[in-house]
């Protein structure tokens, strides 16, 4: 992969599609598991310390400082220790932890052992979603050679301390990427959140202190012990150390996967040939969500932003997983909105009754507007509707157990502030005004 | 007599997949392999029969009723018997604005199923995000992943299930 726009190389993508990148050979021929050793010289609270100074932040969606949740851990805990990996990549427009698990795992095991034994955990679990089959299998082929290799098991790498590793996949819930479902999960059962407090860091899995962090995260700690936390801080800005993995899709000329510094816009993802190269022939870019399917979506005019968790605040959105979602100028925004709800209303996991009953509720009203069935006062009904399950603005304060509620109002009250005329529209004139052509204009099956 | 679950090969493949995923947890918490469990027992027969159910219940030391809420949960359990090749296609977002809904109704036609339907040798399913929205529209067939489709690409696919 390219350099990127702002003169970065590449760190967590550099090995990406080189032969054999996947394995302990290859990684440790670029210089991995340095960073271990590094760390392995250090006391547990100076890793804790480094980490902290390197301004990074979690990579699954909510950007909390990956240092200071280390932190959180009580250090005299007579309960034993967990690390749950977060690999369970689900929401609509985010593809990058399957990169790193297929091309790269052994980063990630890094980044896990380095955790471990800053926090004193012995046993770490790699939930990964269950449909992860070809990523699952590399990255069980890496924890084997990891086993093999002395890195993980009775001595981490040498050191008087025992790490184990195991992989467990999901089955089809995108609610077990909220973190405490995810150790519902793990613990075996269905994917219900927690209710918060206590967190995790105090009472997690087992009801043991546990610290949840997502795959890219991990994969970036030993790059914060190879070139040290000053090097990493300053690869981004003054709160967000390091760089980022983003994933462009929708219609664009090169949707993929893109390591980009936390200075680089919106613009320059769609536009730059290093990355996406523009839209296609005589389309221009309508809408663009930044940051996975949840994250309220900007208009055409909103692309020069810095694609980084304070910038994109400022816009009343959020960078979360990375996933940016390009809509062209044919889009029709009704039935875009009308896809993301039902995302949501099918993955609710109806616990709480305004997510279970309010997210149906979107998706039926959504269909009817689309359909040409709607009444006047639909679009304030599906206002209402989404505000009751979270209002807007604040963001993440809903009024469900977990954030599915405000993933899940947020995109509504998003395309209706941006969008509202689109709306009216359909039900003005009791059809979709962009017709069925529009959808699936893209790509072979046009 | 009732047939019995396994053959004398499934059953040693069940205990070996159970004492594996059972080594992994604590001892007082067995129950935690549920989903692990599960996956054994799916990967042996195709589906969860509820004597399988009852049996995974047994193993981890949970009630059978335990069993069937967590299988119940999670999409990718089954409990009926499903089609030879079960195809699950993503229409969300980025997947339809490369023209995923085209696809399904490309499959829909070709294998005279509607999404939802089975017969004894597909299940067609739509299904929610994949995580390959950089390679859409994409698709699974028994959790292999294709993605990147064309209409030549989805018939040569198709055409090697036999």
């Amino acid at each position: 992969m390219a350099s990127t726009a702002k003169g970065i190389d590449p760190i967590i993508s550099a090995a990406w599609g080189k032969p054999q990148s996947w394995t302990l050979d290859s990684y440790k021929k670029r210089g991995g598991y340095e960073g271990l050793k590094k760390a392995l010289e250090m006391q547990p609270a100076a890793i804790i310390d480094e980490v902290k100074k390197s301004n990074l932040r979690g990579r699954g969606g909510a950007g909390f400082p990956t240092g200071l949740k280390w932190s959180f851990v009580p250090k005299d805990s007579p309960k034993p220790k967990y690390l749950a990996v977060n690999g369970d990549e689900s929401e609509p427009g985010t593809f990058k932890d399957r990169y790193i698990l297929e091309d790269d795992p052994h980063m990630m095991l890094e980044g896990i052992a380095i955790a471990s034994y800053a926090l004193g955990v012995h046993t770490c679990y790699v939930y990964l979603r269950g449909e992860f089959k070809f990523p699952a299998e590399r990255c069980q082929a890496a924890i084997d050679e990891a086993y093999k290799a002395g890195i993980f098991g009775k001595k981490l790498m040498g050191k008087d301390f025992e790490l184990n590793c195991y992989l467990v996949r999901g089955a089809g819930a995108y609610i077990c990427g909220e973190e405490t479902a995810l150790l519902e999960s793990l613990e075996g059962k269905k994917g219900w959140p927690r209710l918060k407090p206590p967190f995790p860091a105090v009472v997690g899995l087992f009801g043991s202190p546990t610290v949840v962090n997502n795959v890219e995260t991990l994969a970036s700690v030993p790059h914060v012990f190879t070139g040290g936390s000053d090097w990493y801080a300053k690869l981004g800005t003054d709160k967000s150390g390091g760089t980022r993995l983003v994933c462009l899709s929708g219609t664009v000329n090169r949707p993929g996967v893109y390591e980009v510094s936390m200075f680089t816009t919106l613009a320059e993802l769609i536009y730059d040939d290093k990355y996406g190269r523009g839209m296609p022939a005589g389309r221009k870019v309508k809408a663009v969500i930044p940051g996975g399917s949840s994250a309220p979506v900007l208009g055409a005019d909103e692309l020069d932003v810095a694609m980084e968790f304070e910038a994109l605040k400022v816009k009343q959105t959020m960078a979360g997983s990375g996933g940016v979602i390009v809509m062209d100028d044919s889009t029709c925004m009704v039935r875009s909105l009308w896809r993301v709800a039902r995302f949501y209303a099918e993955e609710s996991c109806g616990q709480c009754t305004p997510c279970r009953e309010g997210t149906p509720w979107q998706t039926r009203l959504l269909r009817k507007i689309e359909e040409g069935r709607g009444d006047p006062g639909d679009v304030e009904m599906l206002s209402n509707v989404a505000s009751s399950i979270a209002p807007y603005p604040p963001i993440g304060l809903g009024n469900t157990i977990c954030a599915l509620g405000d993933a899940a109002a947020l995109p509504t009250h998003s395309f209706l502030m941006r969008f509202k005329d689109e709306f009216e529209a359909h039900i003005r004139e009791k059809r979709c005004p962009f017709g069925d052509k529009p959808w699936g204009s893209f790509g072979d099956w046009s | 007599m009732a047939e019995p679950l396994f053959t004398p090969e499934e059953q040693k493949k069940f205990d070996a997949g159970i004492a594996e995923i059972i080594s992994h947890y604590p001892p007082e918490r067995k129950s935690a392999g549920m989903l692990p469990a599960l996956r054994v027992l799916q990967e042996i027969k195709g589906w969860l029969p509820p004597e399988g159910l009852r049996l995974v219940a047994r193993h981890l030391e949970v009630t059978p009723e335990r069993a069937y809420e967590v299988a119940s949960f999670y999409v990718m359990y089954h409990l009926k018997k499903p089609g030879k090749y079960v195809i699950d296609v993503c229409t969300n977002l980025s997947c339809s604005l490369w023209g995923a809904e085209k696809m399904l109704a490309y499959l829909e036609e070709k294998l005279g199923l509607k999404a939802g339907e089975a017969n004894e040798k597909f299940t067609l399913r739509e299904t929610e995000c994949l995580a390959s929205c950089g390679t859409a529209p994409c698709l699974q067939i028994n959790e292999d992943h294709h993605e990147s489709l064309t209409r030549a690409k989805l018939d040569a696919i198709l055409a090697k299930l036999s």
